[in-house]
């Protein structure tokens, strides 16, 4: 177990691209930090530069007191888990969760005994004598997992281990990653562009965008106070409304204030309320009804129950303290 | 594509028919031939039906051979195709798993250079280089040997270029996996390439026996001495008879024998074979 940190990091792929840049976070020992972020913004890229897989540009990584800027994967002391399970398609279970203890001259006793004991944990046990092709993808991810808790590495890197499985499938292992987690208090670093799982699992976020840190926060911290209109965007389901404050000039906000960020869900109807809002479409969810309009030439959704009243045109009021304001230029938060 | 039509069905199973006769009708006269006296051949009807000297013939083919056309018992001969066509085979497939393996994972200077270079031995099979190369051969000391019947045929191309291509299909993650696993880049060659390129191995296993056990012009060129001599190229020797008619008979059981090697291979390694052909998932 170690604590890991990253000082202003970044990467440059052969070629000129810049896929991270100028990333510092300190990683303290047993915390679970997930990089979220959309698609292309290098999450991966900074994730394999932890693991050693992708050389590090710029900055320096640390894991424990050691730099490990130049030490080869294997020793530095970590585990990685992969979106594609990355078994060994010719290896039983067992051996696949043995093989890099092998390597390291583990003895012979102590192999069985984590193998045994990982089994239990995930409960592999009755497949460690099958190959990989013969499980489902959800015991394939627990056996990708089980090499990873075999190694009793410093630290478990996951690269988005979940976007294989099946939506249901996927809130189960998300849990189940969690409590693993709680249960070896094992430093975590855990890649994900679902901001649901990064939300669920996360002791603390790090929201990167276009290969730099937006926010780095508790999920409740960034959920309240996202620190720009990109985190405010990404976070919360469903999407935080993004309003140019001339769309509703008459509320009342600070003057520097470009742009207004309210919550669906800090949105209802009220018959003197200061926003009048066109109804362009509803979406049913069963417990709540998303009403999807317009605003001053804005778009707006408001999320109710659903056995409140529908019109063409409602009225709103939100919730006094809901809004978040932000730079009309930098987009960044404004207090 | 599954179609269900009877009619269609009947033409399918006649132009298999087809094929197989095509095929296999030679083969039959051959081993017809094979069981009659030299005799019974040159009356100038060719007998349909196997007659009664199988056992004479092929008995006497393995034991003394034809000493008329100075070639060695079948036996003989046969040993030196199993071990030329096996020398081939493994060396081929050593040396080009060998060399993909190293254009594939490793980046050093001159990379794109050795790629192109393999690539243009595609253009210089044996019959083309074979004035240059008996030469080098000859010069070596290697005439009337083993090492000179194979080590000209091994270098390939082709079998690089299918290394290449499986291990390209092999995913980034599963080296990754190897690398943060302590597996240095010869324990992955052992636990994680060889392996998975199992069935690949063996499917090329078998084109290559045939390739090796089928040279021809090769060992005609470089074996003097009847100790080396192949079966392919003696059977050319025996057809060549100096003074009287080709025992045919005797040439016929000889190529007969000839043919049982490389069938056995098949058979031995078809599901494997198959298998490597087919199979796409890693
Ligand atoms: N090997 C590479 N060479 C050049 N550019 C790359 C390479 N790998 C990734 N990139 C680029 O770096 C950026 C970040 O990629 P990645 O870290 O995979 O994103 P994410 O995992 O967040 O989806 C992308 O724009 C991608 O195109
Ligand atoms: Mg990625």
């Amino acid at each position: 177990m170690a604590s890991i940190t990253l000082d202003t990091v970044g990467k440059i792929y052969p070629g000129g691209t810049r896929a991270v840049g100028d990333v510092s976070i300190d990683i303290a020992d047993g915390e679970f930090i997930v990089l979220v972020g959309p698609s292309g913004c290098g999450k991966s890229t900074l994730l394999r530069m932890i693991a050693g897989l992708e050389s590090i540009s710029e900055g320096t990584v640390r894991i424990g007191d050691r730099v490990v800027n130049d030490v080869e994967p294997a020793d530095r002391d970590i585990a990685m888990v992969f979106q594609n399970y990355a078994l060994y398609p010719h290896m039983s279970v067992r051996d696949n969760l043995a093989y890099g203890l092998k390597n390291r001259r583990t003895p012979r006793a102590e192999i069985d005994r984590r193998v045994a004991e990982a089994a239990v944990i995930l409960q592999i046990g009755p497949y460690l004598d099958r190959k990989p092709r013969a499980l489902s993808g959800g015991q394939r991810q627990r056996v990708a997992m089980g090499r990873a808790i075999v190694r009793e590495p410093a630290a478990f890197l996951f690269d988005e281990p979940l976007s294989n499985l099946d939506a249901k499938l996927r809130v189960t292992m998300r849990l189940e990653i969690k409590e693993l987690q709680r249960r070896l208090r094992t430093t975590s670093i855990y890649v994900t562009h679902d901001q649901l799982e990064a939300m669920t699992l996360a002791d603390r976020l790090v929201v990167l965008n276009a290969g730099r840190i937006e926010q780095i926060g508790t999920p409740l911290e960034v959920y309240r106070k996202p620190a720009s209109t990109f985190v405010a965007g990404f976070i919360g389901s469903p999407a935080m409304n993004l309003i140019s404050r001339r769309a509703v000039p008459h509320l009342p906000v600070a003057a520097q204030a470009g742009t207004i960020g309210i919550r669906p869900e800090d949105l209802s109807v009220a018959p003197d309320g200061p926003i009048e809002m066109e109804v362009l479409a509803v979406e049913e969810l069963g417990a709540q009804r998303l009403v999807h309009g317009q605003t001053g030439g804005e778009r707006l959704t408001v999320a109710m129950p659903s056995d409140a009243p529908l019109s063409d045109r409602l009225r709103l009021s939100y919730r006094l303290g809901s809004l978040h304001l932000f730079h009309p230029e930098t987009g960044r938060r404004i207090d | 594509m599954i179609e269900n039509r009877p009619g269609l069905t009947l033409l399918a199973h006649l132009v298999l028919m087809a094929g197989v006769a095509i095929v296999a009708l030679p083969v039959w006269v051959a081993f017809v031939a094979s069981t009659h006296t030299a005799t019974d051949f040159m009356s100038g009807t060719i007998p349909v039906w196997p007659g009664p000297h199988l056992v004479e013939n092929y008995a006497r083919m393995l034991d003394a051979g034809v000493s008329t056309s100075g070639t060695p018992p079948v036996g003989t001969m046969m040993l030196n195709s199993l071990v030329m066509a096996l020398l081939i085979a493994c060396g081929k497939i050593a040396i080009s798993i060998t060399s993909a393996f190293a254009i594939v994972y490793f980046r050093f200077p001159l990379r794109q250079l050795a790629f192109w270079c393999i690539f243009i031995t595609l253009m210089l099979p044996v019959e083309v280089r074979i004035v240059p190369t008996f030469q080098v051969v000859a010069d070596l000391g290697l005439l009337n040997s083993y090492a000179g019947l194979s080590i000209p045929l091994i270098a390939s191309a082709t079998a690089t270029f299918l290394f290449r291509q499986v291990f390209l299909t092999i995913p980034d993650e599963l080296t990754e996996a190897a690398r943060i696993d302590g597996a240095g880049p010869m324990k992955f060659f052992r636990d994680i390439l060889l392996p998975l390129s199992r069935t690949n191995i063996a499917a090329l296993f078998v084109i290559l026996f045939i390739y090796g056990w089928n040279q021809y012009l090769w060992p005609l060129l470089i074996t003097t001495s009847s100790d080396y001599y192949t079966v392919v190229a003696g059977i050319k020797r025996m057809a060549d008879a100096v003074d009287g008619l080709p025992q045919w008979h005797l040439v016929m059981a000889t190529a007969m024998l000839a043919m049982l090697p490389p069938v056995a291979v098949v058979i031995g390694m078809q599901r494997l074979f198959v298998k490597g052909l087919v199979e796409t998932e890693k």
